[in-house]
Protein backbone atom coordinates (compact mmCIF):
# COMPACT_ATOMS: atom_id res chain seq x y z
CA UNK A 1 0.00 0.00 0.00
CA UNK A 2 1.25 3.69 -0.81
CA UNK A 3 1.92 5.75 2.12
CA UNK A 4 -0.88 7.85 2.28
CA UNK A 5 -0.33 11.20 2.58
CA UNK A 6 -2.68 13.19 4.56
CA UNK A 7 -6.57 13.25 4.32
CA UNK A 8 -6.42 16.89 3.02
CA UNK A 9 -3.61 16.38 0.56
CA UNK A 10 -4.61 18.00 -2.73
CA UNK A 11 -3.43 17.00 -6.20
CA UNK A 12 -4.20 19.59 -9.22
CA UNK A 13 -3.63 17.69 -12.56
CA UNK A 14 -2.99 20.74 -15.25
CA UNK A 15 -2.82 18.08 -18.46
CA UNK A 16 -0.97 20.71 -21.08
CA UNK A 17 -0.38 20.53 -24.80
CA UNK A 18 1.66 23.26 -26.22
CA UNK A 19 0.35 26.07 -23.62
CA UNK A 20 3.36 27.97 -23.35
CA UNK A 21 1.74 30.95 -22.89
CA UNK A 22 -0.83 30.52 -20.31
CA UNK A 23 0.64 27.11 -18.51
CA UNK A 24 2.54 29.16 -16.10
CA UNK A 25 -0.18 32.07 -15.36
CA UNK A 26 -2.01 29.15 -14.41
CA UNK A 27 0.39 27.25 -12.43
CA UNK A 28 1.12 30.61 -10.33
CA UNK A 29 -2.50 31.79 -9.51
CA UNK A 30 -3.25 27.59 -8.78
CA UNK A 31 -0.29 27.99 -5.94
CA UNK A 32 -1.60 31.26 -4.74
CA UNK A 33 -4.75 30.46 -4.49
CA UNK A 34 -3.97 27.10 -3.27
CA UNK A 35 -1.06 27.29 -1.13
CA UNK A 36 -1.24 23.70 0.59
CA UNK A 37 -1.84 22.12 -3.15
CA UNK A 38 0.24 20.37 -5.40
CA UNK A 39 0.24 21.14 -8.97
CA UNK A 40 1.00 18.56 -11.28
CA UNK A 41 1.27 19.78 -15.18
CA UNK A 42 1.03 16.49 -17.14
CA UNK A 43 3.02 17.90 -20.49
CA UNK A 44 1.80 15.68 -23.30
CA UNK A 45 4.29 15.73 -26.03
CA UNK A 46 4.80 19.13 -26.23
CA UNK A 47 6.73 20.59 -28.58
CA UNK A 48 7.03 24.18 -27.32
CA UNK A 49 8.40 25.14 -23.92
CA UNK A 50 5.22 23.88 -21.49
CA UNK A 51 7.37 21.64 -19.21
CA UNK A 52 9.72 24.49 -18.64
CA UNK A 53 7.30 27.27 -18.17
CA UNK A 54 5.23 25.02 -15.90
CA UNK A 55 8.63 23.99 -13.79
CA UNK A 56 9.64 27.26 -13.29
CA UNK A 57 6.27 28.29 -12.30
CA UNK A 58 6.63 25.94 -9.40
CA UNK A 59 4.60 22.76 -11.08
CA UNK A 60 5.47 19.32 -10.86
CA UNK A 61 5.90 18.63 -14.31
CA UNK A 62 5.20 14.18 -16.00
CA UNK A 63 6.61 15.13 -19.11
CA UNK A 64 5.46 12.47 -21.78
CA UNK A 65 7.48 11.49 -24.35
CA UNK A 66 4.50 10.98 -26.61
CA UNK A 67 1.65 13.00 -27.23
CA UNK A 68 -1.91 10.72 -25.33
CA UNK A 69 -4.51 12.64 -25.38
CA UNK A 70 -6.34 14.55 -22.29
CA UNK A 71 -7.30 10.90 -21.86
CA UNK A 72 -3.87 9.40 -21.37
CA UNK A 73 -2.63 12.44 -19.73
CA UNK A 74 -5.10 12.34 -17.07
CA UNK A 75 -4.30 8.53 -16.45
CA UNK A 76 -1.08 8.97 -15.97
CA UNK A 77 -1.99 11.88 -13.47
CA UNK A 78 -4.24 9.72 -11.62
CA UNK A 79 -1.27 6.76 -11.36
CA UNK A 80 0.80 9.60 -10.02
CA UNK A 81 -1.64 10.56 -7.75
CA UNK A 82 -2.51 7.40 -6.63
CA UNK A 83 1.08 5.82 -6.10
CA UNK A 84 2.26 9.31 -4.08
CA UNK A 85 -1.08 8.59 -1.97
CA UNK A 86 -2.81 11.61 -2.60
CA UNK A 87 -6.35 11.79 -0.89
CA UNK A 88 -8.36 14.12 -3.69
CA UNK A 89 -7.26 15.57 -7.13
CA UNK A 90 -8.91 18.20 -9.48
CA UNK A 91 -8.62 17.87 -12.94
CA UNK A 92 -7.96 21.93 -14.09
CA UNK A 93 -7.37 23.05 -17.88
CA UNK A 94 -4.21 24.87 -19.14
CA UNK A 95 -5.49 27.30 -21.29
CA UNK A 96 -7.14 29.25 -18.05
CA UNK A 97 -10.56 28.07 -18.70
CA UNK A 98 -11.04 27.17 -15.42
CA UNK A 99 -10.83 29.50 -12.21
CA UNK A 100 -8.84 27.99 -9.07
CA UNK A 101 -10.76 30.07 -6.67
CA UNK A 102 -13.94 27.65 -8.03
CA UNK A 103 -11.44 24.69 -6.43
CA UNK A 104 -12.27 25.53 -2.54
CA UNK A 105 -15.88 25.57 -4.06
CA UNK A 106 -16.19 21.98 -5.66
CA UNK A 107 -14.11 20.19 -2.53
CA UNK A 108 -16.38 21.75 -0.23
CA UNK A 109 -19.29 20.36 -2.12
CA UNK A 110 -17.66 17.15 -2.64
CA UNK A 111 -17.76 16.79 1.55
CA UNK A 112 -20.99 18.15 1.75
CA UNK A 113 -22.46 15.85 0.14
CA UNK A 114 -19.86 12.79 0.27
CA UNK A 115 -19.30 12.10 -3.27
CA UNK A 116 -16.44 10.35 -4.69
CA UNK A 117 -16.56 12.71 -7.83
CA UNK A 118 -17.46 16.34 -8.10
CA UNK A 119 -17.83 18.22 -11.53
CA UNK A 120 -17.64 21.55 -11.88
CA UNK A 121 -20.63 22.31 -14.18
CA UNK A 122 -20.74 25.22 -16.51
CA UNK A 123 -23.62 27.37 -15.70
CA UNK A 124 -25.80 27.59 -18.65
CA UNK A 125 -25.68 30.94 -20.14
CA UNK A 126 -22.52 31.98 -18.54
CA UNK A 127 -20.29 34.72 -20.63
CA UNK A 128 -17.65 33.29 -22.54
CA UNK A 129 -19.58 29.79 -22.95
CA UNK A 130 -22.49 29.26 -25.00
CA UNK A 131 -23.34 26.80 -27.46
CA UNK A 132 -26.93 26.31 -29.32
CA UNK A 133 -28.01 24.26 -32.44
CA UNK A 134 -27.36 20.62 -33.02
CA UNK A 135 -24.22 21.02 -30.69
CA UNK A 136 -26.81 22.00 -27.66
CA UNK A 137 -29.27 19.00 -28.53
CA UNK A 138 -26.17 16.94 -27.98
CA UNK A 139 -24.87 18.18 -24.77
CA UNK A 140 -28.68 17.86 -23.80
CA UNK A 141 -28.71 13.97 -25.00
CA UNK A 142 -25.30 13.44 -22.92
CA UNK A 143 -26.57 14.78 -19.71
CA UNK A 144 -30.00 12.82 -19.80
CA UNK A 145 -28.60 9.79 -20.50
CA UNK A 146 -25.74 10.12 -18.06
CA UNK A 147 -28.01 11.59 -15.37
CA UNK A 148 -29.86 8.14 -15.43
CA UNK A 149 -26.81 6.10 -15.47
CA UNK A 150 -25.20 8.13 -12.12
CA UNK A 151 -28.33 8.60 -10.25
CA UNK A 152 -28.32 12.24 -10.48
CA UNK A 153 -28.77 15.27 -12.04
CA UNK A 154 -26.09 15.77 -14.24
CA UNK A 155 -25.93 19.33 -16.79
CA UNK A 156 -22.56 19.50 -17.92
CA UNK A 157 -20.90 15.85 -19.06
CA UNK A 158 -18.38 17.28 -20.91
CA UNK A 159 -17.02 19.43 -18.08
CA UNK A 160 -13.43 18.72 -17.62
CA UNK A 161 -12.85 20.55 -14.09
CA UNK A 162 -13.44 17.77 -11.77
CA UNK A 163 -12.65 16.74 -8.43
CA UNK A 164 -12.12 12.83 -7.33
CA UNK A 165 -11.38 11.15 -4.35
CA UNK A 166 -9.32 8.68 -3.05
CA UNK A 167 -11.64 5.74 -4.33
CA UNK A 168 -11.49 7.74 -7.91
CA UNK A 169 -8.42 7.94 -8.18
CA UNK A 170 -7.73 4.29 -7.59
CA UNK A 171 -10.38 3.54 -10.38
CA UNK A 172 -9.22 5.53 -12.96
CA UNK A 173 -5.20 5.16 -11.85
CA UNK A 174 -5.84 1.71 -13.94
CA UNK A 175 -9.25 2.27 -16.14
CA UNK A 176 -9.47 5.67 -17.53
CA UNK A 177 -10.07 5.68 -21.49
CA UNK A 178 -8.01 7.48 -24.08
CA UNK A 179 -11.13 7.67 -26.51
CA UNK A 180 -12.26 10.54 -27.55
CA UNK A 181 -15.08 12.21 -24.93
CA UNK A 182 -13.36 9.31 -22.80
CA UNK A 183 -11.72 11.34 -19.99
CA UNK A 184 -15.48 13.18 -19.70
CA UNK A 185 -18.31 10.82 -20.86
CA UNK A 186 -17.35 7.32 -20.39
CA UNK A 187 -15.38 8.35 -17.23
CA UNK A 188 -18.61 9.37 -15.72
CA UNK A 189 -19.75 5.85 -17.08
CA UNK A 190 -16.99 3.91 -15.57
CA UNK A 191 -17.38 5.59 -12.27
CA UNK A 192 -21.41 5.40 -11.60
CA UNK A 193 -21.18 1.75 -12.76
CA UNK A 194 -18.61 1.25 -10.34
CA UNK A 195 -20.52 2.20 -7.57
CA UNK A 196 -19.00 5.65 -7.37
CA UNK A 197 -21.31 8.65 -6.26
CA UNK A 198 -20.83 11.45 -8.89
CA UNK A 199 -22.30 14.49 -8.09
CA UNK A 200 -22.22 17.95 -10.02
CA UNK A 201 -21.45 21.64 -8.39
CA UNK A 202 -22.57 24.81 -10.45
CA UNK A 203 -19.39 26.95 -11.23
CA UNK A 204 -18.65 29.82 -13.32
CA UNK A 205 -16.05 29.96 -16.17
CA UNK A 206 -13.63 32.57 -17.62
CA UNK A 207 -13.39 33.05 -21.06
CA UNK A 208 -10.97 30.88 -22.87
CA UNK A 209 -7.89 32.65 -24.12
CA UNK A 210 -7.94 30.61 -27.33
CA UNK A 211 -10.36 28.64 -28.94
CA UNK A 212 -14.25 29.26 -28.91
CA UNK A 213 -17.00 26.22 -29.63
CA UNK A 214 -17.36 25.86 -33.09
CA UNK A 215 -21.01 26.50 -34.54
CA UNK A 216 -20.28 24.78 -38.01
CA UNK A 217 -23.19 22.50 -38.53
CA UNK A 218 -21.02 19.47 -40.15
CA UNK A 219 -18.77 19.68 -37.08
CA UNK A 220 -21.63 19.08 -34.96
CA UNK A 221 -22.87 16.31 -36.48
CA UNK A 222 -19.37 15.01 -36.42
CA UNK A 223 -19.53 15.87 -32.62
CA UNK A 224 -23.27 14.15 -32.26
CA UNK A 225 -22.39 11.16 -34.35
CA UNK A 226 -19.15 10.26 -31.98
CA UNK A 227 -20.56 11.07 -28.97
CA UNK A 228 -23.63 8.67 -29.73
CA UNK A 229 -21.09 6.19 -30.39
CA UNK A 230 -19.05 6.99 -27.64
CA UNK A 231 -21.85 6.75 -25.21
CA UNK A 232 -23.30 2.98 -26.88
CA UNK A 233 -19.60 1.85 -26.55
CA UNK A 234 -19.04 3.22 -23.01
CA UNK A 235 -22.73 1.94 -21.65
CA UNK A 236 -22.81 -1.63 -23.43
CA UNK A 237 -18.62 -2.61 -22.03
CA UNK A 238 -18.80 -4.68 -19.08
CA UNK A 239 -18.85 -3.30 -15.60
CA UNK A 240 -15.12 -3.17 -14.08
CA UNK A 241 -15.32 -3.50 -10.27
CA UNK A 242 -13.22 -0.70 -8.41
CA UNK A 243 -9.62 -1.89 -7.86
CA UNK A 244 -8.35 -3.11 -4.33
CA UNK A 245 -5.67 -0.34 -2.82
CA UNK A 246 -3.15 -2.63 -3.57
CA UNK A 247 -0.78 -1.06 -6.06
CA UNK A 248 0.10 -3.75 -8.76
CA UNK B 1 -4.71 -25.13 -69.35
CA UNK B 2 -1.37 -26.73 -68.15
CA UNK B 3 0.70 -23.73 -67.79
CA UNK B 4 -1.79 -22.28 -65.87
CA UNK B 5 -1.90 -24.60 -63.26
CA UNK B 6 1.91 -24.27 -63.03
CA UNK B 7 1.56 -20.76 -62.43
CA UNK B 8 -1.00 -20.60 -59.66
CA UNK B 9 0.99 -23.50 -58.11
CA UNK B 10 4.66 -21.21 -58.62
CA UNK B 11 2.97 -18.56 -56.90
CA UNK B 12 1.26 -20.61 -53.97
CA UNK B 13 4.72 -22.03 -53.41
CA UNK B 14 6.70 -18.76 -53.87
CA UNK B 15 4.08 -17.70 -51.04
CA UNK B 16 5.21 -19.96 -48.83
CA UNK B 17 8.58 -19.91 -48.86
CA UNK B 18 8.41 -16.31 -48.51
CA UNK B 19 6.80 -16.88 -44.82
CA UNK B 20 8.98 -19.56 -44.30
CA UNK B 21 11.81 -17.26 -44.92
CA UNK B 22 10.05 -14.27 -43.25
CA UNK B 23 9.75 -16.54 -40.20
CA UNK B 24 13.36 -17.83 -40.13
CA UNK B 25 14.42 -14.39 -40.03
CA UNK B 26 12.05 -13.61 -37.24
CA UNK B 27 10.63 -10.69 -39.66
CA UNK B 28 7.02 -12.39 -39.42
CA UNK B 29 5.90 -14.01 -35.70
CA UNK B 30 3.92 -17.32 -35.66
CA UNK B 31 0.94 -15.91 -34.77
CA UNK B 32 0.57 -14.10 -37.58
CA UNK B 33 1.93 -16.27 -40.19
CA UNK B 34 -0.11 -18.86 -39.25
CA UNK B 35 -3.07 -18.03 -40.97
CA UNK B 36 -1.05 -17.29 -43.83
CA UNK B 37 0.40 -20.43 -44.00
CA UNK B 38 -3.28 -22.12 -43.96
CA UNK B 39 -4.33 -20.12 -46.87
CA UNK B 40 -1.44 -20.92 -49.33
CA UNK B 41 -1.41 -24.08 -48.65
CA UNK B 42 -4.98 -24.58 -48.89
CA UNK B 43 -4.91 -22.62 -52.46
CA UNK B 44 -2.01 -25.04 -53.16
CA UNK B 45 -4.00 -28.09 -52.74
CA UNK B 46 -7.01 -26.71 -54.69
CA UNK B 47 -4.56 -25.24 -57.25
CA UNK B 48 -3.66 -29.35 -57.16
CA UNK B 49 -7.36 -30.58 -57.04
CA UNK B 50 -9.39 -28.47 -58.79
CA UNK B 51 -12.40 -30.80 -59.05
CA UNK B 52 -12.50 -30.30 -55.28
CA UNK B 53 -13.68 -26.58 -55.97
CA UNK B 54 -16.39 -27.57 -57.86
CA UNK B 55 -17.14 -30.21 -55.17
CA UNK B 56 -17.22 -27.36 -52.34
CA UNK B 57 -19.10 -24.95 -54.65
CA UNK B 58 -21.94 -27.89 -55.13
CA UNK B 59 -22.51 -28.28 -50.96
CA UNK B 60 -22.45 -24.79 -50.59
CA UNK B 61 -24.90 -24.15 -53.43
CA UNK B 62 -23.08 -21.98 -55.26
CA UNK B 63 -23.30 -21.69 -58.91
CA UNK B 64 -19.98 -20.55 -60.23
CA UNK B 65 -17.06 -21.99 -58.28
CA UNK B 66 -14.97 -19.43 -58.44
CA UNK B 67 -17.34 -16.61 -57.24
CA UNK B 68 -17.00 -19.32 -54.02
CA UNK B 69 -13.24 -18.74 -54.59
CA UNK B 70 -13.58 -14.91 -54.11
CA UNK B 71 -16.06 -14.92 -51.76
CA UNK B 72 -14.04 -16.77 -49.60
CA UNK B 73 -11.13 -14.79 -49.85
CA UNK B 74 -12.52 -11.93 -49.20
CA UNK B 75 -13.81 -12.85 -45.84
CA UNK B 76 -10.65 -14.78 -45.38
CA UNK B 77 -9.10 -10.97 -45.97
CA UNK B 78 -11.51 -8.93 -43.49
CA UNK B 79 -10.84 -11.24 -41.31
CA UNK B 80 -7.12 -10.74 -41.37
CA UNK B 81 -7.58 -6.74 -41.59
CA UNK B 82 -9.91 -7.05 -38.16
CA UNK B 83 -7.30 -9.01 -36.67
CA UNK B 84 -4.61 -6.60 -37.44
CA UNK B 85 -6.83 -3.68 -36.12
CA UNK B 86 -7.27 -5.33 -33.01
CA UNK B 87 -3.52 -6.15 -32.39
CA UNK B 88 -2.64 -2.54 -33.30
CA UNK B 89 -5.00 -1.31 -30.37
CA UNK B 90 -3.77 -3.66 -28.35
CA UNK B 91 -0.18 -2.05 -28.88
CA UNK B 92 -1.66 1.49 -28.28
CA UNK B 93 -2.87 0.75 -25.02
CA UNK B 94 0.95 -0.86 -24.41
CA UNK B 95 2.43 2.17 -25.55
CA UNK B 96 0.57 4.12 -23.93
CA UNK B 97 1.02 2.69 -20.44
CA UNK B 98 4.67 2.48 -20.97
CA UNK B 99 4.69 6.14 -22.04
CA UNK B 100 2.71 7.07 -18.70
CA UNK B 101 5.67 4.80 -16.74
CA UNK B 102 8.36 6.96 -18.06
CA UNK B 103 6.94 10.05 -17.38
CA UNK B 104 6.56 8.33 -13.90
CA UNK B 105 10.12 7.59 -14.04
CA UNK B 106 11.66 10.82 -15.22
CA UNK B 107 10.08 12.65 -13.02
CA UNK B 108 10.89 10.32 -10.28
CA UNK B 109 14.44 10.43 -11.22
CA UNK B 110 14.09 14.30 -11.48
CA UNK B 111 13.15 14.44 -7.27
CA UNK B 112 16.15 12.09 -6.74
CA UNK B 113 19.03 14.29 -8.74
CA UNK B 114 17.43 17.02 -6.99
CA UNK B 115 18.07 15.52 -3.54
CA UNK B 116 21.21 14.24 -4.58
CA UNK B 117 22.81 17.28 -5.11
CA UNK B 118 21.48 18.76 -2.20
CA UNK B 119 23.11 15.98 -0.12
CA UNK B 120 26.46 16.21 -2.43
CA UNK B 121 26.88 20.16 -2.59
CA UNK B 122 24.72 21.47 0.47
CA UNK B 123 26.51 24.78 0.47
CA UNK B 124 25.68 26.23 -3.27
CA UNK B 125 27.63 30.20 -3.65
CA UNK B 126 24.66 32.64 -2.97
CA UNK B 127 22.13 29.90 -1.66
CA UNK B 128 21.33 29.21 -5.29
CA UNK B 129 19.20 26.53 -5.78
CA UNK B 130 21.29 22.99 -6.30
CA UNK B 131 21.16 22.83 -9.94
CA UNK B 132 19.26 19.93 -11.41
CA UNK B 133 19.66 18.36 -14.90
CA UNK B 134 17.52 17.63 -17.06
CA UNK B 135 16.62 13.95 -17.26
CA UNK B 136 15.59 14.38 -20.60
CA UNK B 137 19.19 15.51 -22.05
CA UNK B 138 21.56 12.44 -22.80
CA UNK B 139 24.26 11.92 -20.47
CA UNK B 140 28.07 11.82 -22.01
CA UNK B 141 29.18 8.23 -20.73
CA UNK B 142 32.13 8.11 -18.69
CA UNK B 143 34.82 6.86 -20.64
Amino acid sequence: MPAMLPDRSLLVIVPAWNEEQSVGRVVLELLRVLPYATVLVVNDGSTDRTSAVAREAGARVLDLPVNLGVGGAMRAGYKYAFREGYARTVQHDADGQHDPEAIELLLKAMDQEDADIMIGARFAGVRGYAVRGPRRWTMRMLSLVLSRVAHTRLTDTTSGFKACNRSAIRLFSSNYPAEYLGDTVESIVIAARAGLKVRQVGVTMRVRSAGRPSHSPIKAGVFLLRAVLALAVALSRPTEPLPREVPQ
Amino acid sequence: MITGYAFALGLCAMLVVLLFVLLRTRRLREKYAGIWIIVSLGVVVLAIFPSWAFWLSRVARVNTPVNLLFGGSIAVLLLVCIHLSTELSSQEEKTRTLTEEIALLRLEVRGLRAEESFLTEPVSPGGAVPSTRDPSTPVEPAR
